[in-house]
């Protein structure tokens, strides 16, 4: 008989091993399901972790992981303290649009200024400002009345779906786009262009954010009074009602930190990567950085490692659909496992195996 | 291996112009890559343009191979899929949906050497060709069969993207359905999308609700048709590709591009080096726009008269755009007798007299 036996601590050893046995066992599987679809799993496997990296091209795939891990790094940075705190913001995806909308919305109000000096920094406010205010809508309502977060937050990304498709049709419409939809392409536009700081390497302001945001983290987490009442209010609400901290004020600056960091990388990427306020902007970065922000234990460091995971896994994916025409749908199977796998062994950071019958204490 | 050598000198700015040169010169088959915005088993747009490519690839035999992505997110992503195959050495790529239109434009201006065919959009280059199929002809046929088959005079229309190439759809069919029937009402939905079963289904059922019951579709799938047969005494027509699986009952026609003699074209053409960058758009003439099986659910004249209609417009005796028409305003933009040119059906974005509502904006 197997029982499990909760832990006294939770293990060291096993926090920081889970997620590397996560990535294997999901390795395993993985190509276990590609085998099954009948690909070769081994070269299936390197096409996707190894390839990338070190492959034919991968002089190009290095700087695009930059490119796709910055947005995920920077919303699951904000995601984290929520989480480590009991804070659910699940519609980071929402914040994202907004912050898109916000910042697109005020380049093409100034459209065509040369100004960049002012269009630029102003885009990066009001991107933040719409991350922010959608995150605040959740937050107020839970704070006045006790509404659940989780479902206000997931519920408003469908409304921003919606904002975003009425935008891209309306309001900001190209009015030299003959007739269709989508806005002013940004990249034509050197005031707003969020373009590469050096040509070729990926590196635009996004990813210099991103990179800022881990640092910036890493050191609100473990030297300021702040970062300690985030962890005490996740592990012991009570505790850390007694300890002063108010747990109004908490959902506040979680939920609002988390919406600024999305909206501010749903502002990057539309000025940048993507170029455009189109329907199809959005391709689900915020719901992703919920795996980065777990897959990295919560921690900045972590969360910079899962983030280039999952941009590997993004682009590898890409690779393998086009070389061995692995479909779509399998990618993403293999994506979502890397989360279902981390929590199941998850469970042995606080329990551990026993084998042989269960003693009757 | 001298391209790979190349690749890591040819690191920045003479990257692309580096690589485009060596990849020509290589032996074997020639790589053709082709972006699709659906997976390659949609039973509409997507999988016909992957079946005109297999058939292309049939044809050249192993002088070629097909290199393909399915459900590639228009933005960003595309970008990326488009330059991977462009380092893979495709030399000619086709990017099938209306919304790659820019990132088509941004990846061919870095690989000079790259040919591109973009599907629908009207930005060209050097080495950008647009190409599209007057559907239009087909739904003056659609609306033909719509307007004799109606007995409750309501007509659904499950319209996907407001672009020109649906409104003008809209428009044709709602002219010729007027002409047979000057009772005939036109029901639109608009779900902007190209492709989403289940919002196919429910706005095919939402229509028949409504008490329609002839549903015509600008989007991609089966679904409107499963709806139809389940509602029962319902005529839907095929969408992109045959759609023979639904006849002859709801199914009674279908509009079916036919992009494989095309794609063959530009092949050859590239292998020639006789390529050049065009704007093509053709119709039933042609062969690019069939139209499909006329079912026995209608009757024998009916059919004799739209097989008449379909005859005229592909031996250019008929165009469906001959006036006098008018709009919704009631301004009059073509005077009797005087047929629509290219540059007012490539920009038409406005509804004909008689059809009540908005084009979404």
């Amino acid at each position: 008989m197997i029982t499990l036996e909760r832990r006294p601590q939770p293990s060291r050893a096993w926090s920081y091993l889970s997620p590397l046995l996560a990535v294997i066992v999901t390795m395993i599987v993985g190509g276990l399901v590609f085998a099954a679809l009948g690909k070769p799993p081994v070269e299936a496997i390197r096409t996707i972790f190894w390839d990338p990296l070190f492959g034919d091209f991968a002089s190009y795939f290095r700087p695009q992981l930059l490119v796709k891990a910055a947005p995920l790094i920077l919303i699951a940075i904000g995601l984290s303290f929520g989480f480590r705190a009991g804070i659910w913001n699940i519609g980071a995806e929402g914040q994202y649009i907004m912050g898109a909308l916000f910042g697109a919305g005020l380049a093409l109000a100034f459209y065509p200024s040369e100004a960049r000096w002012l269009v630029f920094p102003l885009m990066i406010v009001a991107g933040t400002l719409g991350g922010l205010i959608w995150a605040m809508i959740p937050g107020l309502l839970r704070v006045y009345f006790r509404t659940n977060e989780i479902l206000v937050s997931l519920m408003l990304v469908y409304v921003a779906d919606f904002l975003l498709d009425a935008m891209a049709l309306g309001l900001l419409r190209n009015p030299d786009g003959m007739g269709f939809p989508g806005s002013r392409n940004l990249q034509q536009y050197p005031a707003a262009h969020n373009a590469e700081l050096i040509a070729n390497t990926g590196m635009h302001w996004g990813v210099i954010a991103a990179f800022f945001a881990v640092v910036a983290a890493y050191i609100l987490l473990s030297r300021h009074i702040f970062g300690f009442n985030v962890r005490l209010a996740g592990q012991s609400p009570r505790a850390a009602a007694f300890a002063g901290v108010s747990a109004d004020k908490m959902v506040l600056i979680c939920l609002g930190l988390s919406g600024a960091l999305a909206g501010m990388a749903g502002m990057f990427e539309v000025a940048g990567p993507s170029g455009q306020v189109l329907a199809s902007f959005n391709v689900g970065y915020g719901f992703t950085a919920i795996i980065v922000a777990f897959l990295g234990r919560l921690h900045p460091v972590g969360i910079l490692l899962a983030g280039f995971l999952m941009a590997l896994t993004y682009i590898g994916g890409e690779l393998a659909q086009m070389n061995l025409q692995l479909p779509r749908s399998a990618i993403q199977l293999f994506q979502g496992m890397l989360l279902f796998f981390l929590l199941a062994v998850d469970v042995m950071t606080n329990f551990r195996i026993r084998f042989g019958r269960q003693k009757v204490a | 291996m001298k391209r790979r050598t190349l690749l890591k000198t040819g690191a920045t700015a003479a990257f692309a112009a580096a690589l485009g040169a060596p990849l020509r010169a290589q032996d074997g088959p020639m790589k053709v890559g082709f972006v699709y915005v659906g997976p390659i088993n949609d039973g509409g747009w997507t999988q016909h343009h992957h079946h005109s490519a297999k058939e292309m690839v049939e044809h050249f035999g192993d002088a070629v191979e097909l290199v393909y992505q399915e459900s590639v997110p228009e933005g960003p992503d595309a970008e990326r899929v488009m330059t991977q195959m462009c380092l893979q050495g495709c030399q000619i790529i086709f990017t099938t949906s209306f919304g790659f239109m820019d990132p088509t434009i941004n990846v061919a201006a870095k690989f000079p050497d790259v040919v591109f065919e973009h599907a629908t959009g009207y930005k060209t280059a050097d080495n950008v060709s647009v190409y599209s199929a007057r559907f239009y002809e087909g739904r003056a046929i659609q609306g033909h069969l719509a307007g004799k088959m109606t007995q409750s005079n309501k007509v659904g229309y499950i319209a996907s993207v407001p672009i020109p190439e649906v409104v003008r759809g809209i428009n044709s069919a709602f002219i010729h359905a007027r002409k047979v029937n000057p009772d005939v009402e036109f029901k639109i939905i608009w779900i902007f999308e190209w492709l989403n079963p289940a919002k196919e289904a429910d706005a095919a059922k939402a229509l028949i609700e409504q008490g329609c019951d002839v549903v015509l579709q600008h989007t991609d799938s089966t679904a409107p048709h499963a709806a139809a047969k389940e509602a029962g005494g319902v005529y839907t027509f095929g969408q992109a590709a045959d759609m023979a699986e639904f006849a002859p009952m709801p199914r009674i026609s279908s509009i079916i591009d036919n992009w494989a003699p095309y794609y063959i074209d530009r092949v050859q053409a590239v292998m020639d080096g006789t390529w050049e960058s065009v704007n093509t758009w053709q119709g039933i003439g042609e062969g690019m726009v069939g139209i499909g099986e006329i079912s026995s659910a209608v009757p024998d004249d009916v059919k004799a008269e739209a097989e008449a209609m379909r005859d005229a417009i592909a031996a250019g005796e008929y165009h469906p755009f001959t006036g006098p028409l008018t709009d919704q305003s009631g301004t009059e933009f073509l005077a009797e007798g005087e047929v629509a040119d290219d540059g007012l059906l490539a920009g038409m974005n406005f509804y004909v007299e008689g059809i009540e509502g908005d084009i979404p904006s």
